[in-house]
């Protein structure tokens, strides 16, 4: 049995390099039927923001060829009720419980980073950069390097320990966006969150999502998002933590040798919802088979 | 999540429905009337599994019946599965229909199109609480409506369909036998414009009514928030939360 041990700095060590990906997982719990998710090397759990949200109307999903489109819109009931009434029901989950922080102000994101850093068995937050900057014209903090460097820098002056920054690939130049958050005191990098994409009925003649366009996962995006983490990973120091469209034991491994430390696994988990656990028996088998005595030898392994 | 064998499959004479009898190789799961199954479809051009209502339980022989549509491509590869196939189905999932919390005497099971699926189970579930039910199934013609046998073992079947070919000409919500007679439960699925007229009778009548919601899905487990419904209490998962409501719950307007 090879040693799947992957640490991943200040503070964060995986028991293996297999996370769960912020919406696909809810807090954990409603897994609890298909698998063992404390052997997950952590479950990221929901986007949580400082205040309510309702989320987006309904039609929020639709099916597209290999993918799928999602419209939740970060539905989810703000941080304080997080803090208070799920933070105590899935602190003892033996695993990495990591929150995704979401805001549309740098003000928001440093006010939900400031309460959960108080939290002693959160040892993460993954940043999610892809929201729309509501002070600032909708633009995404993701998509300008500048911005994005500003909110990472805020939340680090508030948030002591591993902050993990989670970023958009509907950017011109990923490596810019890495780069800018690496500047700005991230421990590490996720990558990538949901394309952009719409969905229409030529029948109805009608958009299928209430909002027009939603965010694109699964297998589909994952070409997309193998390039963005070779890509990023060539050029940061930090660890990057790859996903898009991992469905099995391969599509990990192949994250690893473009040069993810560890993944995350998303829209599988619906059709498959104890995928992770065989995700991690598989890469154990990947590792027995090639003789390798460490995941980690497996990081950045790619021949070109 | 458990894979069950096909033991048959039967299309119904409309051609677009047919129905799946699959046996368990260990016992089943307890499973609730209303509550429903995520089938997982082995097709590389079907991503994510497909909502299916538990139509029948057989306990003794061990069986789950299952009643679909053909309404695209997935429903529509599976409708080639073949007996003795096995198919993946993470289920029994949500909460199903509330039989047991009234002293319902005379309830009424309305169901139109393939939204007749869950009520056979409902209705032997109240037969089996000693309360002979009321079916009021409906649809567009004649052919559209089967198993009728099926219905009658557990209660009695009364029928609409649009082009009178069967039963009385017209809606469910037409039928003669809402004013002849009193029902102190409605628990209805179906298309929502139906399902939203009887909740209307219901109301006005001042009759408790149940639906069962088909919202679109991803997980069908509670975790992704693709399903929801904007109730009285917010969003809520129609999967997990749902898919029955009853209809004070919900933002009708009725
Ligand atoms: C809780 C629940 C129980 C259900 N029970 C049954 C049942 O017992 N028998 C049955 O035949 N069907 C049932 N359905 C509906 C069934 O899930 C859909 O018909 C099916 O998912 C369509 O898949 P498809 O691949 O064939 O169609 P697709 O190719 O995905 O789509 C074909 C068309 O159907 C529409 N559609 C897709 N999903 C849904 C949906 N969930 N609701 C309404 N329209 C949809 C699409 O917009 C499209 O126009 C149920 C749905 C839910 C949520
Ligand atoms: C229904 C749904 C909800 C999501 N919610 C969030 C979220 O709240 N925060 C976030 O950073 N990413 C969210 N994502 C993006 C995923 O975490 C992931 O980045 C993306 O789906 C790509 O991975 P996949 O192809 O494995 O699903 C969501 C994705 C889906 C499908
Ligand atoms: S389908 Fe995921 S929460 Fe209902």
């Amino acid at each position: 049995m090879a040693d799947l041990k992957v640490d991943l700095g200040k503070g964060l060590t995986l028991s293996n390099p297999v996370m769960t990906a912020s919406g696909t997982f809810g807090y954990g719990t409603e897994y609890a039927d298909f698998m063992d998710i404390s052997r997950l090397g952590g479950i990221i759990v929901k986007g949580t923001t400082l205040h309510h949200r309702e989320g987006n109307p309904y039609p929020r999903m639709a099916e597209t060829p290999s993918g799928m489109l999602n419209a939740v819109g970060l539905q989810n009931k703000g941080v304080d009720y997080f803090v208070e009434k799920i933070y105590p029901d899935i602190k003892d989950t033996a695993t990495n419980m990591i929150v995704n922080v979401s805001g549309s102000s740098v003000e928001d994101y440093v006010a939900t980073a400031a309460k959960i850093n108080e939290l002693d068995s959160i040892p993460a937050i993954e940043l999610n950069i892809s929201c729309p900057n509501v002070k600032q014209g909708g633009m995404t903090f993701g998509t300008d390097p500048k911005v994005a460097k500003e909110v990472v820098s805020a939340v680090r002056n508030v948030y002591s320990k591993h902050l993990m920054v989670k970023l958009t690939p509907n950017v011109t130049s990923i490596t810019d966006m890495a780069l800018a958050v690496e500047e700005a005191g991230a421990d590490s990098v996720s990558l990538i969150n949901t394309l952009m994409g719409m969905a229409i009925d030529a029948r109805t003649r009608r958009p299928v999502l209430s909002t027009v366009t939603g965010g694109l996962s699964g297998p589909c995006v994952k070409p997309v998002a193998l390039r963005m983490v070779w890509q990023v990973s060539k050029v940061l120091s930090v660890p990057v933590v790859g996903l898009g469209g991992i469905m099995n034991a391969t599509d990990a491994v192949e994250f690893l040798l473009a040069g993810a430390s560890a993944v995350e696994v998303g829209t599988a988990n619906f059709i498959n919802p104890a995928v992770g656990e065989e995700i991690i028996c598989g890469i154990n088998e990947y590792l027995d088979q090639n003789g390798m005595n460490s995941v980690t030898e497996l990081t950045g392994a790619l021949i070109v | 999540m458990a894979d069950l064998v096909v033991e048959s499959l039967t299309t119904m004479p409309n051609g677009q429905y047919y129905r799946l009898i699959l046996r368990g190789e260990s016992p089943l799961l307890d499973c609730r009337p209303g509550q429903f199954a995520e089938v997982r479809i082995d097709q590389t051009d079907v991503l994510l599994r497909r909502p299916i209502s538990i139509h029948f339980v057989d306990k003794e022989r061990n069986e789950m019946w299952l009643l679909i549509q053909k309404a695209g491509k997935g429903t529509t590869a599976l409708s080639s599965i073949q007996r003795g196939n096995r198919l993946n189905l993470v289920y029994p999932l949500g909460n199903g229909f509330n039989a047991t919390d009234n002293d319902y005497r005379h309830p009424l099971l309305v169901g139109g199109g393939v939204g007749v699926a869950p009520l056979l189970m409902l209705g032997a579930a109240f037969r089996n609480l000693g309360v002979e039910p009321t079916f009021l199934l409906g649809a567009r013609k004649a052919l559209d409506l089967n198993e009728l046998d099926e219905y009658e073992k557990f209660g009695r079947v009364f029928l609409t369909t649009e082009d009178g070919s069967l039963g009385e000409k017209g809606f469910v919500t037409q039928h003669s036998v809402l004013s002849s007679e009193k029902f102190d439960g409605v628990f209805a699925c179906g298309p929502t414009p139906m399902m939203k007229a009887i909740a209307q009778y219901a109301a006005s009548h001042d009759i408790p009514c149940e639906v069962s919601l088909e919202n679109r899905m991803a997980c069908g487990i509670g975790a992704c928030l693709c399903c929801v419904e904007d109730t009285r209490n917010g969003h809520q998962r129609v999967c997990a939360d749902g898919p029955v409501f009853n209809i004070n719950d919900l933002k009708w307007q009725i």
